[in-house]
């Protein structure tokens, strides 16, 4: 299966290249999308709206029934960076893109500089539904532009520390709470044959988390131009702090979503995964025989006493340019991802974890999960969203950033180079890719 | 393929060493022969033992008990839950599958063996540039073609349709040349003459006595087609939306993909993939004995 996945990845990859061509000769300018006037059809209107989430099927169906003069057809495929991102690139191409379309957040600004999105800052009901959505996730859907709306925030992934209380308790082992006393942990934990976490060379966008908890910005984009920075002080810290570990061998380096890293965690090998809100299905899921013994705790912190949180995943519903129908498209995104029923059905589907100050509420969200002991673990991460910096941007080609990231962080793992340097090479091909694609560039 | 070969166990019965061909080979050889083919055997069958068992374990043992052998053995639990699953979801795709690959296999080894016979036996201005092309297309892989492919689809309002997949897979470029090369060698000029004087048309004496000659090369186009339309993942990717259209591969692809935010799916990739291999081998199985005399009489002439 693996081998067939990278079959896949490479054929994924030619067939980019000829899309990138493609795009390149059509010329997209890149600023500005059209000005859509936000009217209603007057008449019974279809729309497709492509999304990878299981069951997603359910709460679509609820809308339908109740809204015959607006009927939603689901459509499918693999998650965004297996295929469907590229589709969605393809079927803008033929003029035949869906009407709406699930795209995570680091994804977004691609479709925007493509020209691929409809500004919904046209409607009134989306610019009013502000107030709804965190702060942070609303400025991961505004680009950073004023009254600019290029989707509506579905879910999020703020990051808290899972671990396994049972053991920092047997062994009198203070849980951290600091980054500083995690290391100092980490060094117990080795001591008596273990590790405190896995540093997955794979998940750049786990460490593009800590690097967000730290403060650290890797793209500004002020209009004109992007403004790339891999390699800022925030960075630095957070690189030298895991290659420290690395080094040390602190933390141990399995691949993510391996059987031996599901191992690893099932054995009592690794104590703790900071990660975010749909991580806890991952450890139920992959460390069964360790039901019971799992708390999560917020994350540790740069400076004692600081309250922040990273961010790791979450998604939007975005209007592809070339709808007829962005009133109505957009008033499905927003029942989609603001009503209690839909919201309460994804969850119970797909663990959806809601990207709105209400959806956090939920009544399923307040109670004790059995794996995690009883805790009622989704208080932790309502607490963490509330801590994430709202101004963290992701930039216009991160398929192409994650790559080159993770090739160096593959080396570094095996003790081949630093993370830093990683990042350094990363930052270079970012700028030339940029370059490439007739992107700005600033400085 | 494991299957005696008839000539070495008539070689046996005259003293003679079962598997070397010249009398010097000794024991050492021949165990050194063994052990790679036995490491190779081992090596093809162990991902397929995994997957074997890995499809009988619940969730739980998948990563806590030994991988390559049984625990708790939970089987048609899995597959009762995979077929239970989104209505049933997967079985619509294995049909699916089952529909793409043996109608279009069946149709693309027609419209090959036609095109072959058609450029084997009779003469006609442009003949050789006509088989050059179509040569030429063996040497294009499908994966180039599925973008092109998917915007000319698009101009015609074909795509997420069951005809954006089937109609590239009923061409086959491969399975031309196969005809063409066979039926030179196996339909006789005279047998034709023979048919014609007996007042025969065309197109009779090809499905009456030309595609009969023709037959062990038909099965070999056929199960090459049927095996690459059944493993053709990139087309359906590109082109389908509903899932109602997917055939197993495809299906199984998405799910996997989602492994990491769904992990419930992964038991269903599981349990599925094993299954969807099935029809695959049966299909070998059925037709064995037509594909092996094929490629033989191929290799002879």
């Amino acid at each position: 299966m693996r081998s067939a996945k990278r079959a896949a990845a490479a054929a994924l990859l030619t067939v980019s290249a000829l899309a990138v061509a493609g795009c390149a000769a059509g010329g997209g300018s890149g600023s500005g999308g059209d000005a859509a006037s936000c009217e209603p059809a007057g008449e019974d209107v279809t729309l497709t709206f492509t999304s990878w989430i299981p069951g997603i099927e359910d709460a679509v169906a609820m809308w339908n029934e109740e809204n015959p003069d607006i009927q939603v057809e689901v459509q499918t495929g693999p998650s965004g960076n297996a295929g469907t991102y590229q589709n969605f690139f393809n079927q803008l191409e033929a003029g035949n893109a869906p009407d709406l379309g699930q795209i995570e957040y680091d994804a977004l600004p691609n479709f925007r500089v493509q020209d691929g999105l409809v500004d919904l800052g046209a409607c009134e009901d989306v610019l009013a539904a502000e107030d709804q959505f965190l702060d942070w996730t609303w400025g991961q859907v505004t680009l950073g532009t004023e009254d600019e709306v290029y989707g509506i925030p579905q879910d999020q992934g703020p990051m808290a520390l899972f671990y396994r209380s049972d053991l920092f308790e047997q062994n009198g082992i203070p849980v951290p709470t600091t980054w500083e006393e995690y290391r100092e942990a980490a060094v117990q934990i080795r001591e008596l044959g273990g590790y405190i976490t896995n540093f997955s060379d794979s998940d750049i966008n786990q460490f593009a988390g800590f690097v967000w908890q730290a403060g650290g910005q890797w793209f500004e984009n002020d209009g004109d131009a992007w403004t790339v920075n891999l390699t800022g002080e925030e960075s630095t810290t957070v690189a030298d702090y895991w290659q420290d570990l690395i080094e040390n061998d602190l933390v141990s380096t399995y691949p993510a979503w391996t059987d031996e890293w599901n191992n690893a965690y099932n054995s009592g090998e690794v104590w703790t995964w900071n990660s975010a809100v749909w991580g806890a299905n991952s450890i139920l899921s992959g460390a069964p025989d360790t039901s019971g013994n799992w708390s999560v705790a917020l994350a540790p912190q740069w400076n004692a006493g600081d309250e922040k949180a990273g961010n790791w995943g979450g998604s939007s519903i975005a209007v592809f340019n070339g709808t007829d129908h962005l009133y109505e498209a957009a008033k499905f995104a927003l029942w989609l991802n603001t009503s209690e029923e839909a919201l309460t059905s994804l969850n119970e589907t797909a663990q959806i974890y809601p990207a709105t100050t209400a959806g956090l509420e939920l009544p399923v969200l307040q109670e004790g999960v059995e794996f995690y002991g009883g805790q009622p673990i989704y208080d932790v991460f309502a607490q963490a969203a509330t801590q994430v910096d709202p101004n963290f941007t992701w930039g216009p080609t991160m398929t192409q950033t994650y790559g080159d990231v993770s090739d160096g962080f593959k080396a570094a793992a095996q003790g081949n180079g630093t993370l830093l340097e990683a990042l350094e090479e990363g930052q270079a091909a970012t700028v030339s890719t940029l370059e490439a694609q007739s992107i700005p560039v600033a400085e | 393929m494991t299957a005696v070969n008839p000539a070495a166990s008539r070689r046996r019965r005259g003293g003679q060493d079962p598997v070397s061909r010249g009398p010097r080979e000794g024991v050492i050889p021949r165990t050194a022969a063994f052990l790679v083919m036995g490491v190779f055997t081992l090596y093809f069958l162990t991902p397929i033992w995994w997957l074997l068992i890995a499809s009988t374990k619940d969730r739980d043992d998948l990563f806590s008990t030994n991988p390559l052998w049984f625990a708790d053995f939970r089987f048609f639990e899995n597959v009762g839950a995979l077929v239970a699953y989104r209505d049933g979801v997967y079985l619509r795709w294995l049909l699916n599958s089952l529909l793409y690959a043996g109608v279009g296999a069946v149709v693309a080894t027609l419209l090959a063996s036609m095109c072959g016979y058609a450029l084997a036996k009779y003469r006609f201005p442009g003949r050789e540039t006509l088989f050059n092309v179509v040569l030429g297309g063996v040497l294009v892989p499908a994966t180039a073609l599925a973008l092109p492919l998917f915007l000319l689809f698009s101009q015609v309002q074909l795509t997420n349709t069951f005809w954006a997949v089937f109609l590239p897979s009923i061409v086959s470029p491969f399975g031309v040349y196969l005809s063409r090369v066979f039926a030179e060698a196996s339909v006789p000029d005279e047998l034709l003459e023979a048919s014609r004087l007996d007042g025969a048309g065309e197109i009779r004496t090809f499905f009456t006595v030309s595609i009969r000659l023709m037959f062990p090369a038909l099965v070999t186009v056929f199960l090459f087609q049927f095996v690459s339309i059944w493993n053709n993942f990139f087309l359906p990717l590109i082109m389908l939306r509903s899932e109602e259209l997917f055939p197993v591969t495809y299906g199984l692809y998405a799910w996997n993909s989602t492994i990491n935010q769904f992990p419930e799916l992964r038991t269903f990739v599981l349990v599925g993939s094993l299954l969807s291999i099935v029809p695959l081998i049966i299909t070998f199985l059925l037709l064995q004995r037509y594909w092996r005399t094929g490629l033989g009489t191929g290799a002879l002439k």
